[in-house]
């Protein structure tokens, strides 16, 4: 058996080289042959932010040559990672290398030859904004399925959560109180989950996908019978705006990326330092990660799985219920039907993507922000190809990542396993 | 890998559970107490026991008081009456059970059966120009509706299920279903066939478009390990945006029409009606029952199916019998994609005849709950769907006749699978004695890991 088993890994772990810097040098082909061939003039980038007390001047390249350049660093990368055995960190390095070159050679081809330059600026502003959920989201995965408990329920968490937030805040005009609710209602529904999956034993996967049913069934039905009709009364809610941090704030580029925004950012930061820390730098996370490997072992030492298991899955829905405040209160305003779009499903591939580390995480849902930002970006610069085209290009980039660079997952070992004392 | 033993097969056919199934608490298949023997003996054993049909009918009921209890206290009326409860609490209790009744009446009379329209019947002079006039037809109507409305679903819910029973979890009949969609309305007004050959033609391009979509999945998580949950979900997408894409081309818009929509399919490529042409169900629920019939006979009877289930229930073992693994992944997730496409078929051959950017509606979604209330099994998922079509075709008569959001629906669909995924907690409900076998969480419960 074990012996059947190295086997088996060592000619995974082989294939997993080859597909690997395979992948790499099909990126950098894309970089030369989409970006660098369709390439004509230079392209301008701005970095000009209204307001701004330092000015950045533009930045003007020649697009083609830098993609080409790019493209060959991707396939020097592919090549690297096909002769030299590299450590964990050197692997993430060159999947990071090879991102941003395509990256980049993507922005150049968008920009090339266009008179308009392409704001920097405004597209990593777009992309922290629009990964808030996403990471709020993910990072609730993380806390329930490093516990043990699978949580795909994460989109009808981002739902309620958005829809009590937005009721809360129109009904009693405070953002404060909204955000708790709105909080408290993916709370709410952690708590659901971890009742039924904790203490009735059921399926997990079963119950994720049933109660984001339940959610948007709810808020729908709710939304047709009360908000519409008192559309003034339970769905006009303001929304929080933007809180500059001294100093930090001022410092070009970074500043109004990272520290001129919402309350909701910077309650971000605080939850993605806090899981990371707490899980892997704690007592609390060395407990809980032994809860999601083997409940068994961390029973017979005294640690409390279920309670655990109850703690961690309501802290997740917390989490992810502030994510759903974002999309309200912190974002459109009022609530509408299916509101979150599909971003709780976005936010579990992230988690799946980030092997179910908070940072993986948030740099999956990072890329997927990106995507979404890149998007508006484009659609202002007259890109010659079809809208709905470019929108496919990231769940189609995310596709050829997970199959190319990150390959099979593992997930905690008892993950979606009830746990039930012998 | 010191995994507790597996419980023992709940049923003969059925093989061992899964890893995840080590879950299951050891009383949960505990032998019921009491003898058998006698019929009704056995009968009242059942009930007693809360046993899965038991449990799914109590389940059914639960969900629709919860559903009743929401409809009422949403009801402007009926708060304002409870507001002052203690003024006259029959008035009000009375406002609260009329809210919620006249929504169920309405529902029943669109999905199963409604007096009036038998009325309309005897009030005709005689049974041919009742006949003749449409009148007998009314009264089949809502069943009629109830059938079209469970067509897709039964496509789709096998489409999960199958997948399920592989231990796949299928989040991708939605894209599947545009794969197949796309490909048949194609076929449907671009090609000229005779008669019946084009409606054949349709239903095979159809299965074969999903088919890729789903192969596409298979194919990557057999050869780069590559989740299929995640692929799934990015597919999905890719779909959405390749059918707004698309409509909008030359080559499926509707000449001279600015909106994502196709021309209509031509008439010999539509699903005939079954019940007359003024009901609305057609050839494809027909199908539909064949197709799950086939797919009981796959997976209970067959080679194929045999090795689906065991690398379902266990991979490692699977591998060690000398199954691969990898192969019966991607047949499987083909399979479940075809079977998405043709839920497409049914719903653009037999209803719809053409494609717009809405049309992929929830089949996709309801399919994993359709799935899911079915225990992945054929006949399962055939009465499922039929619940889950009955409630549509009843919500719609509900919000016309009551102005009760549709939404209302969705509610008691998934109080309904909550509720029935959680045996003991129907049975602590009803004090119910333990069953010998488990609930649902032993047909498909499995990991990320699986």
């Amino acid at each position: 058996m074990t012996t059947l088993t190295t086997a088996v890994r060592s000619t995974v772990a082989v294939n997993r080289t080859l597909i690997a810097s395979a992948t790499f040098v099909a990126f950098g082909l894309a970089d030369i042959l989409l970006f660098g061939l369709f390439s004509h003039g230079d392209a301008t980038f701005a970095f000009a932010q209204f307001g701004a007390k330092v000015g950045v001047p533009n930045l003007v390249l020649p697009a083609a040559p830098v993609a080409y350049a790019l493209g060959a660093v991707s396939i020097a990368i592919g090549v690297l990672r096909a002769t030299v055995p590299l450590s964990r960190a050197g692997r993430r390095a060159c999947i990071a290398g090879a991102v941003l070159a395509f990256v980049i050679s993507l922005l150049c081809w968008a920009d090339a030859g266009n008179s308009t330059a392409l704001n920097v600026i405004n597209l990593l502003q777009g992309t922290v904004v629009y990964s808030i959920p996403l990471i709020l989201g993910a990072l609730a995965g993380v806390m329930c399925e490093r516990s043990g408990v699978i949580n795909i329920a994460i989109e009808g968490q981002l739902l309620l959560g958005a829809f009590a937030a937005a009721v809360i805040t129109s009904a009693f005009s405070s953002l404060w109180l909204g955000l708790i609710a709105g909080s408290l209602a993916g709370g709410l529904l952690g708590g659901v989950l971890a009742v039924f999956a904790i203490k009735f034993l059921v399926d997990q996967i079963i119950l994720g996908v049933v109660l984001n049913v339940f959610a948007s069934g709810l808020t729908g039905y709710l939304y047709d019978r009360a908000l519409v009709p008192y559309q003034n009364r339970l769905n006009s809610p303001v929304t929080f705006s933007s809180v500059k941090i001294p100093l930090l704030g001022d410092i070009p580029i970074i500043g109004p990326v990272f520290f001129d925004s919402t309350i909701f950012l910077y309650i971000t930061y605080a939850m993605i330092a806090l899981v990371q820390v707490g899980l892997f730098r704690t007592r609390w996370g060395l407990r809980v990660r032994a809860v999601g490997e083997h409940p068994t072992a961390a029973d017979t030492v005294g640690i409390k799985v279920l309670a655990t298991r109850y703690r961690n899955v309501l802290m997740g829905g917390l989490i992810a219920g502030i994510g759903g405040a974002f999309l309200t209160i912190g974002q459109v305003g009022s609530f509408g039907k299916d509101m979150s779009s599909g971003e709780g499903y976005i936010a579990l591939a992230a988690m799946i993507f980030g092997r179910w580390t908070p940072l993986g995480a948030t740099a999956a849902a990072l890329l997927f922000g990106f995507s979404t930002s890149l998007q508006s970006i484009l659609a202002t610069l007259n890109v010659p190809i079809p809208s709905n085209i470019l929108l496919m290009a990231p769940y189609i980039v995310t596709i050829v990542a997970v199959a190319g660079l990150v390959g099979k997952v593992r997930a905690p070992k008892a993950d979606g396993q009830p746990y039930v004392k012998a | 890998m010191s995994e507790p033993p597996a419980p023992p097969p709940a049923s003969p056919g059925l093989p061992a559970a899964g890893p995840a199934g080590t879950g299951t608490p050891a009383a949960e298949n505990a032998p019921g107490p009491g003898g058998r023997g006698q019929f009704g003996r056995a009968v009242l054993d059942a009930i007693l026991e809360g046993n899965s049909v038991v449990v799914t009918i109590l389940a059914i009921a639960v969900a629709l008081v919860l559903g009743g209890l929401l409809i009422a206290f949403t009801d402007p009326a009926v708060l304002r009456a409870w507001g002052s409860f203690f003024a006259n609490p029959g008035h009000a209790i009375a406002l609260a059970w009329d809210a919620a009744a006249s929504a169920y009446v309405a529902m029943f009379e669109g999905a199963i059966f409604n007096p009036h329209t038998v009325a309309g019947v005897f009030h005709q002079a005689s049974l041919a120009t009742a006949l003749h006039n449409g009148y007998v037809a009314a009264v089949f109507n809502p069943i009629s509706e109830t059938a079209v409305n469970a067509t897709p679903l039964i496509f789709t819910g096998l489409a999960v299920g199958l997948a399920f029973r592989a231990g796949l979890f299928n989040i991708g009949a939605a894209g599947q279903w545009i794969g197949g969609a796309i490909v048949a309305t194609w076929l449907g007004f671009g090609v000229s066939l005779p008669p019946v050959i084009h409606v054949v033609v349709c239903l095979l391009g159809g299965f074969a478009g999903g088919a890729v979509i789903g192969w596409i999945v298979g194919e990557l998580k057999a050869r780069t390990g590559a989740h299929e949950v995640v692929v799934t979900i990015m597919l999905n997408y890719v779909m959405y945006y390749f059918l707004a894409y698309i409509l909008g081309t030359s080559a499926m818009q509707q000449p001279h029409s600015t909106n994502l929509i196709s021309p209509v399919i031509a008439v010999d490529a539509r699903l005939w009606h079954i019940a007359g042409p003024s009901l609305r169900v057609n050839a494809g629920f027909l199908l539909a029952l064949a197709v799950a019939a086939g797919v009981w006979w796959l997976l209970e009877r067959s080679t194929i199916g045999f090795e689906f289930r065991t690398v379902g229930a266990n991979p490692s073992a699977a591998r060690t019998a000398g199954m691969s693994v990898e192969r019966s992944w991607v047949l499987v997730m083909l399979l479940a994609g075809g079977l998405a496409g043709l839920a497409a078929c049914t719903v653009i051959q037999g209803t719809d005849y053409q494609l717009n950017f809405q049309s992929y509606g929830t089949y996709g979604f309801d399919g994993i709950t359709v799935a899911l209330l079915g225990r992945a099994r054929p006949l399962g998922i055939v009465l499922s769907a039929l619940l889950f079509g009955a409630l549509h075709a009843g919500g719609v008569q509900m919000q016309a006749a009551t102005q009760i959001p549709v939404d209302i629906v969705i509610v008691i669909q998934s109080l309904i699978v909550l509720l029935v995924a959680a045996p003991p907690l129907i049975r602590a409900m009803f004090r119910l004695r333990r069953a010998r076998a488990g609930g649902l969480s032993e047909t498909v419960a499995k990991g990320w890991n699986a």
